[in-house]
């Protein structure tokens, strides 16, 4: 696949995102993980790292971590935790715990709605920091700032690090990556994955090489990529900054950059620190970690039925391919494939269950299945036009009810099909010189008469039975007089 | 040649956050120095095949429930603090970004 | 008197807990000023325990099997709103918000904590003398050391200041300050009791355990000390073993080796005492001869750089922003350097450079990695050793005390000191010092007995025939 930004390089791009667990504790802790919270309330002293305390395993967070695994096809492996050592104000203890050489998970892929498949790496646990505040400089950024105010809450949830292989190539697919990550993530209860609010975070690496090589270019990690909007742009500047230096001929330094969202920029994080060292050693405070067969088996008949094999199930028994993917999708992000399923199930049309769950009921509780099904019945069968049917809708999710009633009170009777018929022969009789034209082969002028029948029915008349009635009134030409 | 040098010291130093002073330099070389010839006989041995004990009594699977328990009191917490303001911990400016 | 017999009067109501706390604190108020064994004697606080003890007694409760013990604990576990330094600046002032939880089970088994007891800034160091606060001197001779880093919960058991103490043990520090100061001292099974309050020097090595007069004393204390804490993942999961009721049961039968390794440059005066321990117990009915470990000398060298990599990151959280010294700087950088170098004395600083660089890139596998694997044949040599052995016998440490200063200008010799105790902490295994006499300088000797993982009960079953045959 090509590259969005010139036809001769091609973009190389894996993603690590990390993602909070929805447990009720941190990580180590029995502190409250939640969001939101007024600052340092939810700290205890193993999550501020205080001298003498000691971390034990959260055993949700283990069972979070390994529905990730499980949903990334990836092998669930004997792990334990190290130490990765660094100064940071908001690290409490200066090291962080993280899984290193022995994470829980391995080895999986993701498949998106077009089919591609991404590889997973590894998703591997480990503890968030706190949250750092940064007074006096230009827009609470951090250079300039006259000094930094540290909040400890967030310090020991738990995280799940998901390191993609770097095999996607457009900056589409990486927004797609992320997307049907997160809607794995929420399906499975493991994550609520909400960027902004910081329970998703993503760090691209990015490489630019010829298209037909092979090899691997000279990659840069962006940071600070705060929704799914600021990756596909961050991927897009950063691949048009490498070809450029490389079509000049410089070279593509291996760092760390940051994203600004404000100016649309990478730009290099590198500062007079030397480089980092984090002496990682195996945590001596706390043990292997080797979930028992039995355990991996109640996790994993405990997962839901996935995003992917949803929309499989959803285009199968819509008979639909995949030009019904996008519809489907949107189906299952809402959880409404339970509610498609019984409509297509009592004989409505599937693409028409598909696209009406997607764009309609999008904004409030779903609607009673057998109503929904009816107005889906009601609309094949011409009782009401497409309008009407969303109409129709929008008044059952805004308060329930019975499609018939709501078409009823709304004044939808169908009108019977002679009405029509009558209307559309009016239409042609009160204007002879544009159905002239009409039938001289400007076809624009349907449209013209269509509005006519329109507005002499009030809008009730289906506009593809008017369009179908003009059709046939312009092969077989009715009565020249009336 | 030293096992350790002047250099050496002065990196590990920065890592580990440790102010040294230019004289406090030569005395770390020499004293690192010295407990590294000592460590040389490990440093040398041939372990080929010997795996590594992190821990000398071996447990698996430490676990506690997800019950969330008693936090400390914000008040107890920052009467800890050097500094604080406006319910945080209060540090002088960071040059950087988190690595 | 001990531990022993203070709780079982108390707990009669022949004597008051009152009584009792207040002959220690005359005798901390005698010696104190001149030996330093503590960094904060508690005399309030220990007075208002004791009253409680005695109210539960006369209420015909029972306060619990320590009733009325006085107790002093080591200024490394944390005690909620008392000062818990280390001995360091760094942590000067610092009132922990938590109990450790060795600290809750001792009250909950009625002793009456007396004090903080001094030791080498954060447990590193042989002599005491690392204190920011200056050093302990031996109860026996004030012009020498009492070991460490446990000095001051020696000197304290010693000088009668407390009937126990409670010391922690990363590469000796409570088997080698016993043995100078001639008390008995526990290295417990790694694992056996709790770590959470016990602020970490080298997480994999560091225990804690008791320091007494006697061995019924210490044994009583780690029954209490004992048993599983959810708090602490590296606990081992089982309830605290019985030690007390077998300690009459003699050595008839027992197989313990000398440890051959570990006997090889010691002073003439240890040996002797040492040869004379071996006698006493083949005397009682043991089997004894030499066995040898031959990686037990590569101890020392596996011991340093392990426990100083643990260090390196143990220590990182003293930085100024969360608790304890913060010296300012224009930076955070500027802040963390100067704070630390300010907090930590020339040993805690040599100790952190020697870890860090144990661990950064290009030498972790020569250093650390290559430690670890040499903790993996010495357990290997001492299980090769226990099928034949059902303890080791081995000096605590190769000198008597030796005079404040004499070591203080050379770490390595420094290190030396723990060569014969190291070894138990590397294999995560108990060992004992008993007092076995003393040298031609008048000072005590302390011999070890080690035995396997949990065979804490055997151990002190031998230690308690030592001990009367010294007598």
């Amino acid at each position: 696949m090509a590259t969005t930004v010139a036809t001769d390089w091609e973009m190389v791009v894996g993603l690590e995102v990390h993602t909070e667990l929805a447990t009720a504790t941190k990580l180590f802790c029995a502190c409250p993980n939640a969001f939101g919270d007024p600052p340092n309330t939810n700290v205890c002293p193993v999550c501020l790292g205080l001298p003498g305390s000691l971390p034990v395993l959260n055993r949700q967070a283990v069972e979070l971590a390994m529905r990730v695994g499980l949903a990334l096809h990836c092998r669930v492996e004997p792990s334990i935790f190290h130490r990765k050592n660094y100064f940071y104000p908001d690290m409490p203890k200066d090291y962080q715990v993280s899984q290193y050489d022995e994470p829980i998970n391995v080895g999986g892929w993701l498949e998106l709605p077009d089919g591609s498949r991404v590889g997973i790496t590894r998703a591997h646990m480990e503890e968030d920091t706190g949250k750092s505040t940064h007074v006096g400089g230009e827009g609470g950024r951090i250079s300039g700032a006259d000094h930094s105010l540290v909040d400890y809450n967030r310090a020991g949830v738990p995280l799940v690090e998901i390191v993609s292989e770097p095999d996607i190539r457009s900056s589409e697919q990486a927004k797609a990556y992320v997307n049907e990550l997160r809607a794995i993530l929420v399906a499975i209860g493991a994550s609520d994955a909400r960027m902004e609010e910081g329970s998703l975070r993503i760090d691209a690496n990015i490489s630019m090489r010829p298209v037909g090589s092979a090899a691997l270019g000279t990659r840069a990690e962006i940071k600070n990529l705060n929704s799914v909007r600021s990756l596909g742009r961050a991927v897009e500047y950063e691949a048009r900054r490498q070809v450029a230096l490389l079509e000049a001929g410089e070279v593509v330094v291996q760092e760390t950059r940051h994203w600004n969202e404000d100016d649309g920029r990478t730009s290099s994080m590198r500062s007079k620190e030397e480089a980092y060292d984090y002496r990682y050693f195996p945590e001596p405070d706390l043990v292997a970690l080797a979930p028992p067969a039995e355990w991996l088996g109640r996790v994993r008949a405990g997962l839901p039925a996935l995003p992917a094999e949803r929309r499989s199930a959803l285009l199968a028994a819509a008979g639909l391919d995949a030009s019904g993917a996008w519809a489907a999708a949107t189906v299952v992000q809402l959880g409404l494939d339970d509610l498609v399923l019984s409509a297509i199930g009592a004989g409505a049309d599937g693409r028409l269950a598909l696209n009406r769950a997607a764009n309609e009921l999008a904004g409030g509780p779903a609607p009673d299945p057998a109503a929904f099904a009816k107005v889906l019945r009601m609309e094949g069968d011409g009782q009401l036009t497409a309008t009407q049917a969303k109409a129709v809708l929008a008044q059952m999710v805004a308060s329930g009810g019975d499609p018939e009633d709501i078409a009823r009170v709304k004044g939808f009777e169908a009108l019977a099909g002679d009405v029509v018929a009558e209307a559309v022969d009016a239409a042609i009789a009160g204007a002879p010189e544009e159905w002239g034209r009409y039938v001289g082969g400007e076809a624009k002028l349907a449209g013209f008469f269509v509005g006519k029948v329109m507005a002499a029915t009030k809008g009730k008349a289906d506009g593809k039975a008017v369009t179908a009635l003009l059709q046939d009134r312009r092969s077989s030409p009715p009565p020249a007089t009336v | 040649m030293a096992l350790i040098s002047r250099e050496d010291v002065a990196h590990v130093a920065r890592l580990a956050r440790l102010d040294v002073g230019e004289d406090e330099l030569d005395r770390f070389a020499e004293q690192l120095g010295a407990v590294l010839e000592q460590a040389a006989d490990v440093a040398a041995l041939d372990t080929a095949g010997v795996p590594p004990t992190a821990h000398p009594f071996p447990l698996v699977n430490v676990l506690r429930e997800d019950v969330p328990g008693a936090s400390l009191d914000r008040d107890e917490v920052l009467a800890m603090a050097p500094a604080a303001e406006d319910g945080r911990f209060r540090v002088p400016r960071i040059l950087g970004e988190a690595p | 008197m001990g531990a022993v017999e203070i709780a079982r009067d108390v707990r009669a109501g022949a004597r008051t807990a009152r009584d009792v706390v207040e002959e220690h604190l005359a005798a901390i108020a005698d010696r104190e000023d001149e030996l330093h064994a503590f960094n904060l004697v508690l005399a309030d606080e220990a007075r208002a325990a004791a009253d409680d003890v005695d109210r539960r007694v006369a209420a015909g409760d029972d306060p619990g099997p320590l009733a009325g013990v006085p107790v002093a604990l080591k200024d490394n576990l944390c005690t909620r709103g008392i000062p818990t330094t280390c001995s360091s600046r760094i942590l000067e002032g610092w009132r922990p918000p938590y109990d450790a939880t060795v600290v809750t089970r001792l009250r909950e088994a009625g002793a009456v904590i007396v004090g903080k007891t001094n030791l080498d800034e954060f447990a590193m160091g042989s002599s005491t003398e690392n204190s920011a606060f200056g050093p302990t001197r031996n109860p026996h001779d004030p012009t020498r050391v009492p070991g460490g880093s446990s000095g001051g919960s020696a000197a304290a058991v010693a000088a009668g200041f407390a009937s126990l103490a409670l010391g922690s043990d990363t590469g000796g520090s409570i088997r080698q300050p016993a043995a100078l100061c001639g008390v008995v001292g526990v290295k417990p099974t790694y694992g056996l009791v709790s770590r959470y309050g016990l602020v970490a020097f080298a997480s994999s090595l560091d225990q804690v355990g008791p320091l007494a007069s006697t061995v019924a004393d210490a044994a009583l204390a780690l029954e209490v000390l004992a048993g599983h804490d959810p708090a602490d993942s590296t606990s081992i999961p089982r309830p605290a073993p019985s030690l007390v009721a077998g300690l009459d049961g003699g050595v008839e039968g027992l197989r313990v080796g000398i440890l051959r390794e570990l006997t090889d440059g010691i002073d003439a005066d240890v040996a002797a005492r040492l040869a004379e321990a071996a006698a006493a117990l083949e005397a009682a009915g043991a089997k004894v001869d030499e066995a040898s470990l031959p990686t037990v000398s590569l101890g020392l060298s596996a011991y340093y750089l392990i426990a100083t990599a643990e260090a390196s990151s143990n220590l990182a959280r003293y930085d100024g922003v969360r608790y304890g010294l913060r010296v300012d700087g224009d930076d955070i950088t500027a802040m963390y350097g100067s704070t630390r170098a300010a907090g930590f004395g020339p040993e805690v600083k040599r100790r952190i450079m020697l870890g860090t660089y144990a661990l950064s890139a290009g030498y972790y596998d020569a250093y650390y990695g290559q430690a670890q694997r040499v903790r993996t044949l010495i357990i290997r040599d001492f299980e090769a050793a226990y099928a034949a052995y059902d303890l080791l016998l081995a000096p605590t440490s190769p000198s008597t005390a030796f005079a404040l200063g004499a070591k203080t200008a050379d770490p390595l010799a420094m290190y030396r000191v723990d060569v014969c105790t190291i070894p138990s902490n590397l294999a995560g295994h108990p060992a004992v010092s008993v007092p076995y006499g003393s040298g031609k300088d008048g000072m005590p000797v302390g011999v070890q007995l080690l035995a396997p993982a949990l065979g804490e009960a055997t151990m002190l079953r031998a230690a308690a025939v030592l001990e009367r045959s010294a007598r």
